[in-house]
């Protein structure tokens, strides 16, 4: 074949790509990733400005609202669970708290699975945890329109990989202020 | 040639290979075959017409579609003695001799401007007979897909089973390092080929699910940082929001008559729930009620019913209920998981994700028998989704890391590995057949 045969036949492939197929839609891009630390209103001292992972709280870091540390900002679950452990109480309380006493700011949980099992499904369990913490910030003294719940299924996974410690870390709700 | 020229030669360059990498960018391989598969000689076809050949080689396409079924091994061309193109050339001693059981030959006669025919006669070289005389009509643009559907009448000629080599699959692509993933819904023909980016995202893309026609897909997606119900339309492009109800808006299936989808929502209280939603009147029907995890719906064949996962009883397992409501009745009962059923082409089987001893994977439920039988044999295998002709399902599996696709016969033998060269694939959807 000739170098213009390939050419052409090369350009006649994209021209059938552009015209002749099904269209391309592409999403405006601006929304970043939400697994990031999100600096909250008016606190912003210990707010870990790092994104994911390094949990260096500066001075005293509250247990809840927005200058809680990342570790403070992640309830974590058993598999196929989505009751709230006691061991979060504490931390819970202290958000829930915050909320009450700062009836403008938000929060945004953030319902997270592990890669097992159906997608759609998962999404469920994601919702019903995210559910799950938003019920006990709202016996704590949170009103009903400063959270919002959104379910991540499997899709954001917190670390990548296919066992049990990787599982356990992504099976979770993340507690997203200024939302 | 000055340096602007020289970057501007670099970048249509770039663009050459992304177009030529797209065009391979799912590469399958048989993993197991039937025992004996049929030996065929598909020989490359005569070419009348201006200019040095047709637009493809439509014999190796089909003997390509033939090999990947499984149940045909087709000869190497080098070993052909002869290579006719009329039924007056063909000598079938010299074929028998050579072990081939089927002959195709053929060729390809070009007419008014871009129409050309596809001319092709199927032997059974022991009797010496033809089975199949064809002339398969195509434009320039579609004549790769009408080559594949000459696969599809030859197999169906052979195996008495429609082919689905001129079917599509749509499936979602993840890539990039973590902290900025691209999510792209693609779509393929069957054979990998010819793929088209339906949509590109920062944010995660769920559930693809073809029309009943073959001309939408609904899927979800996050890009305004929430679940989103959208339908598209794949040859245009344009796209509609189908549902943005606050909460969970996900898991679309089409009815069968295309005019609504079954979804699953959470709305303001939080539990999903199955709804089904009038497309044109936007009207919704609440199906399910209460506590549970109520998603992943799929309609029985006729409409009248809606399969759907629920965890009720504790863990997930697959309920049915009438789709005008009404009460709903436990379908699954073998193993602590069964979820995200998708109904056999003949209406009598569940696909579903099933636990078996710890592993997720693929597996079918015989309605009547209440039979369950596993399929595959990964870890975390998820997403089936079955041939329009019910022979082969494909489904999400992982190789070390990565996701792939695979299919399986529906009788358990055949496999194959579908791979994209980096990064993740998942969500396989098997289109319906192609309009005649």
């Amino acid at each position: 074949m000739t170098m213009m045969k390939s050419i052409a036949a090369l350009l006649t492939v994209m021209l059938l790509a552009a015209c002749a197929g099904p269209s391309k839609s592409t999403v405006d891009e601006n929304a970043a990733g939400s697994t990031g630390t999100q600096a909250g209103g008016a606190m912003s001292s210990g707010v870990n400005e790092g994104g994911m992972g390094q949990g260096a709280a500066m001075g005293g870091s509250a247990l809840g609202g927005p200058g809680a540390s990342q570790e403070n900002r992640i309830i974590y679950f058993d598999y196929d669970r989505f009751d709230v452990k006691s061991e979060y109480n504490p931390v819970l309380q202290a958000h829930g708290k915050y909320l009450s006493a700062n009836p403008t700011s938000r929060v945004r949980l953030e319902g997270h699975a592990d890669e097992r099992g159906s997608r759609e499904y998962n999404i469920g369990l994601g919702e019903k945890r995210a559910q799950a913490v938003r019920n006990v910030l709202l016996l704590q003294g949170a009103a009903s329109d400063q959270i919002n719940t959104v379910s991540f299924g499997e899709e954001r996974p917190a670390v990548t990989g296919d066992d049990e410690e990787a599982w356990s870390l992504n099976r979770r709700v993340e507690i997203v202020y200024g939302q | 040639m000055n340096r602007l020229n020289w970057q501007r030669a670099a970048a249509v360059f770039a663009l050459l290979m992304f177009s030529a990498g797209l065009r391979a960018e799912l590469q399958i391989e048989i993993t197991a075959g039937v025992d004996k598969a049929v030996p065929i000689a598909v020989v490359p076809f005569g070419w009348s017409g201006t200019g040095a050949q047709p637009p493809q080689d439509a014999a190796a396409i089909v003997a390509a579609d033939l090999a990947r079924s499984g149940r045909f091994a087709p000869m190497d061309r080098k070993d052909m003695l002869q290579r006719p193109v009329t039924g007056a050339e063909v000598d079938f001693s010299d074929w028998k001799i050579q072990g081939s059981d089927i002959l195709v030959i053929g060729q390809v006669v070009q007419g008014a401007g871009d129409q050309f025919e596809i001319r092709f006669q199927v032997f059974d070289v022991l009797r010496g007979e033809q089975l199949l005389g064809y002339r398969q009509a195509t434009n320039a643009a579609d004549f790769r897909r009408n080559s594949h559907r000459v696969a599809d009448l030859i197999y169906e000629k052979l195996t008495g089973i429609r082919g689905v080599f001129s079917t599509r699959i749509a499936y979602v692509t993840v890539a990039g390092p973590a902290t900025k993933r691209i999510f792209r819904l693609i779509v393929t023909d069957a054979d990998g080929e010819n793929p088209h980016i339906m949509l590109e995202s920062a944010q995660p893309i769920m559930s693809p699910a073809w029309s009943p026609d073959g001309r939408r897909i609904a899927y979800v997606s996050f890009e305004n940082r929430r679940s989103e119900i959208y339908v598209q339309d794949l040859r245009s492009g344009a796209r509609k929001r189908a549902s943005a109800r606050p909460g969970v808006n996900g898991a679309p299936a089409w009815s069968p008559d295309g005019r609504k989808l079954a979804v699953s929502l959470s709305r303001q209280d939080g539990n999903l729930d199955i709804y089904t939603l009038d497309l044109d009147s936007q009207m919704l029907t609440r199906l399910t009620s209460g506590a549970a995890i109520d998603t992943e719906p799929a309609w029985s064949l006729d409409g009248q019913q809606i399969y759907y996962t629920s965890d009720s009883t504790g863990g997930p397992q697959v309920y049915r209920v009438p789709a005008l409501g009404g009460a709903s009745q436990r379908v699954t009962f073998e193993g602590s998981y069964n979820a995200r059923p998708r109904m056999s082409p003949d209406g009598k089987q569940l696909a579903v994700v099933h636990n078996d001893r710890g592993n997720y994977r693929i597996a079918l439920v015989d309605l009547a028998r209440s039979y369950t039988q596993v399929l595959s044999d990964g870890r975390l295998d998820e997403s089936p989704s079955f041939a329009p002709n019910g022979e082969t399902l494909i489904y999400a599996t992982r190789e070390g890391k990565r996701g792939v696709l695979a299919t399986v016969s529906a009788n358990g033998r055949i496999k194959q590995r579908l791979s994209t060269v980096e990064g993740d694939v998942r969500e396989p959807a098997w289109s319906p057949f192609p309009p005649n």
